[in-house]
């Protein structure tokens, strides 16, 4: 069984929801990403949401755009990434999901980039560039190797659109909170309990949700509705304020501040 | 190149035996095109390729839209007879056609009006776009002004710099031009902060592209927005000559002048076609534009096509002295021509560009545009080798006047 659906099968006996933290590989650099991956799981981190920086990314905000900036200048390659990954499965067993956009796995041939996630040990992916109805090759190698392709649903989806993205979608179903970009907010939009449980609705694919969700109590709001909570640019903003200081204190200051998130999705603290 | 080889050319890619009728119903040239873009945005490019199409077989819409390119921006352009360029050349007659005679300027007005229309038809209150040179992003300021529609332009500061009077000129016009300081600081920055904006105000704005570039229905409706040129052309030539041209010619950044002129030709197969792409100061990385002559098949700004970019599928530095040319991709219909060898694309390098420049200005007294000296200077090379009963149509997309400090800088004149 894939581990990401393990995971949800898991959590759903404990009813409680996946916290989902996203960083980006290789910031400050691999090696840091590897500690801080082992550092939020032995906080209570369910699944990460591994980023492959990209040079144009259209649905990330100026956080996430800057931490794929900075490792590009240091010439990072995906090759690179996926060996972290190996190494890191030698001890753990974490469920990790890469982002990554369609120009990096369209670049290589779709189907060698599933081989190749696959075989360093990530368990899906996310492809935020890609809608549902353009590549059905990715769908049909992915579920020969059980490798999961995430989807996403927006507020703009319509119903239409929002079935043909359920069918498809494997592992869970990535719903984005906004209307608009990757960032921090201070306020989730007012109709998001109501658009969840719509969705809930029409699967039974977990669905975690994400972008905007950058606090505690943002965290815990969400963990009550959904199977998932991901946060992204809370993170990167946490790991770019420590990035001059010495890995092992940045692993700490980060994983602190993703203990808290954990705890507010979990419903274990009053935020 | 035969007809025949061309359909064979063309079941390659799966497709019916047909070089025109393209795209899909996905936005397919092929193995070109598409719509790679997030969720949030997809349901917009549903809603706009709907609206476009009941537009487009709309006659009120029609005669809206001719009715504005007529009055407002002056067309049709005249096709001119360049007669001591010519002789010069001693070679092929060499006819411009004159879309820097267009109200703004250059060819970029017929799509924005065009555009604007369908926006306004679909209800929406605002417009973005994104601009290199700054033709594309007066053209939609001065359409947003006519109309009285807010409007929004990405600039990268780089472009902003080199093209401070075009900066200006959108300020007058009443649009806010917003500095994107991200990546390159040019016009491939400019479009991601376009499509950003796109995925947060995506239920009031409509994104005015301004190539043949981008997610369906982009590139085909830029296209048929761009069709005029040909289709004048066309008719034109026909006056004149009483026969179609040898040869037409025009730059390529994203391609949508050239593709305005080209496509009405596509099923003539004795109008050869060359597109000319920037070949900046060399041929390493980050020293030019030329994306269809070194470029790999790749996925930017939400189509596949030729694309600049490393194994990673990470987009590489360009260089043009062209802010216009000065892109990593292109349209993915010139990908599909270029694949089925139903035109061919070349390189200009930047001082062959300046030269045209200045070698049209003082024989035929245009001075044009630094994209479209790059479509000169290669006509300038290529004519003479051809006979004197041979015709070229070059399309002069734009005047050279937002040129003239960056030119003078690069010869050293102090203004």
């Amino acid at each position: 069984m894939n581990r990401i659906d393990k995971k949800f099968c898991d959590l759903k006996s404990k009813k409680k929801p996946a916290f989902i933290p996203f960083i980006t590989a290789g910031d400050p650099d691999l090696q840091t990403t590897k500690a801080l991956i082992l550092e939020f799981e032995k906080r209570g981190a369910d699944i990460i949401e591994l980023g492959i920086p990209f040079s144009d990314p259209i649905a990330d905000g100026p956080i996430i755009q800057a931490s794929y900036y900075r490792t590009l200048v240091r010439g990072i390659k995906v090759a690179q990434i996926l060996d972290m990954v190996s190494e890191l499965r030698a001890v753990s067993e974490i469920p990790i999901v890469s982002m990554v956009s369609y120009s990096t796995v369209f670049k290589g041939g779709c189907q060698a980039f599933i081989e190749k996630a696959c075989k360093a040990g990530l368990d899906g992916l996310t492809i935020p560039d890609m809608p549902v109805e353009e590549n059905n090759d990715i769908f049909e190698a992915a579920k020969k190797k059980d490798f999961k392709v995430v989807c996403f649903v927006a507020p703009t989806t319509t119903d239409e659109r929002m079935s043909l993205i359920t069918q498809k979608s494997e592992g869970f179903l990535y719903y984005i909170s906004v209307v608009g970009i990757t960032g921090i907010r201070d306020k989730l939009p007012d109709d998001i309990v109501q658009n969840i449980n719509k969705l809930k609705q029409m699967t039974s694919t977990p669905i975690a949700v994400g972008f905007g969700v950058s606090t505690p109590g943002h965290a815990k709001l969400i963990g009550k509705v959904a199977d998932g909570v991901i946060v992204g640019s809370a993170i990167i903003k946490e790991i770019e304020k420590h990035t001059n200081e010495p890995s092992e204190k940045l692993v700490n200051k980060v994983g602190e501040f993703v203990g808290q998130l954990i705890e507010g999705a979990k419903g274990s603290i009053d935020v | 190149m035969g007809m025949t080889t061309l359909k064979s050319k063309a079941q390659k890619h799966g497709d019916s035996c047909k070089v025109t009728g393209f795209p899909d119903k996905l936005g397919h040239f092929g193995r070109f095109g598409g719509k790679f873009v997030p969720e949030t945005i997809m349901p917009a490019l549903d809603q706009l390729e709907k609206a476009y199409l009941e537009a487009k077989n709309d006659p009120a819409f029609n005669t809206e839209l001719e009715y504005y390119l007529r009055e407002y921006v002056g067309r049709p352009s005249t096709l001119y007879y360049a007669e001591r360029l010519t002789k010069k050349l001693g070679g092929a007659k060499i006819y411009l056609k004159r879309e820097d005679l267009n109200h703004t300027g250059a060819h970029k007005i017929n799509n924005t009006i065009g555009q604007i229309l369908l926006a306004i038809r679909m209800g929406k209150k605002r417009i973005i776009a994104e601009t290199g040179a700054g033709q594309h992003g007066v053209a939609t300021a001065t359409a947003a002004a006519m109309f009285g529609i807010e409007c929004d332009v990405y600039m990268g500061e780089e472009d902003m710099r080199r093209q401070a009077l075009n900066v200006f000129r959108m300020k007058l016009l009443g649009t806010r031009v917003i500095p994107v300081t991200s990546g390159s600081k040019t016009l491939k920055d400019a479009t991601n902060e376009a499509f950003r904006d796109w995925m947060a105000s995506v239920r009031n704005t409509h994104y005015i592209l301004g190539s043949v570039v981008g997610p369906h229905p982009y590139p085909m409706m830029v296209r048929d927005f761009q069709l005029v040129i040909g289709r004048e052309v066309k008719k034109q030539i026909l006056e004149k000559e009483n026969r179609l041209p040898d040869y037409l010619i025009a730059c390529v950044g994203g391609g949508s002048n050239s593709m305005g002129l080209f496509h009405p030709f596509i099923e003539d197969k004795e109008v050869n076609m060359i597109g000319v792409e920037a070949g900046g100061i060399g041929t390493g990385i980050g020293q030019h534009a030329s994306t269809l002559t070194s470029g790999k098949v790749g996925i930017l700004h939400g189509s596949a096509s030729y694309v600049l970019q490393d194994d990673d599928g990470q987009t590489l530095p360009v260089h043009s002295i062209s802010a216009g040319l000065d892109y990593p991709g292109v349209g993915p219909e010139h990908s599909y021509l270029k694949d089925i060898g139903r035109a061919k694309y070349v390189s200009i390098i930047d001082d062959e560009a300046v030269n045209a420049f200045q070698e049209c200005a003082r024989m035929e007294g245009i001075i044009p545009a630094l994209e479209a000296s790059h479509a000169i200077a290669y006509t300038m090379k290529f004519a003479p080798t051809l006979g004197k009963d041979k015709i070229i149509v070059i399309c002069l997309s734009g005047s050279g006047d937002k040129d003239s400090f960056e030119v003078a800088k690069k010869l050293g004149y102090k203004i």
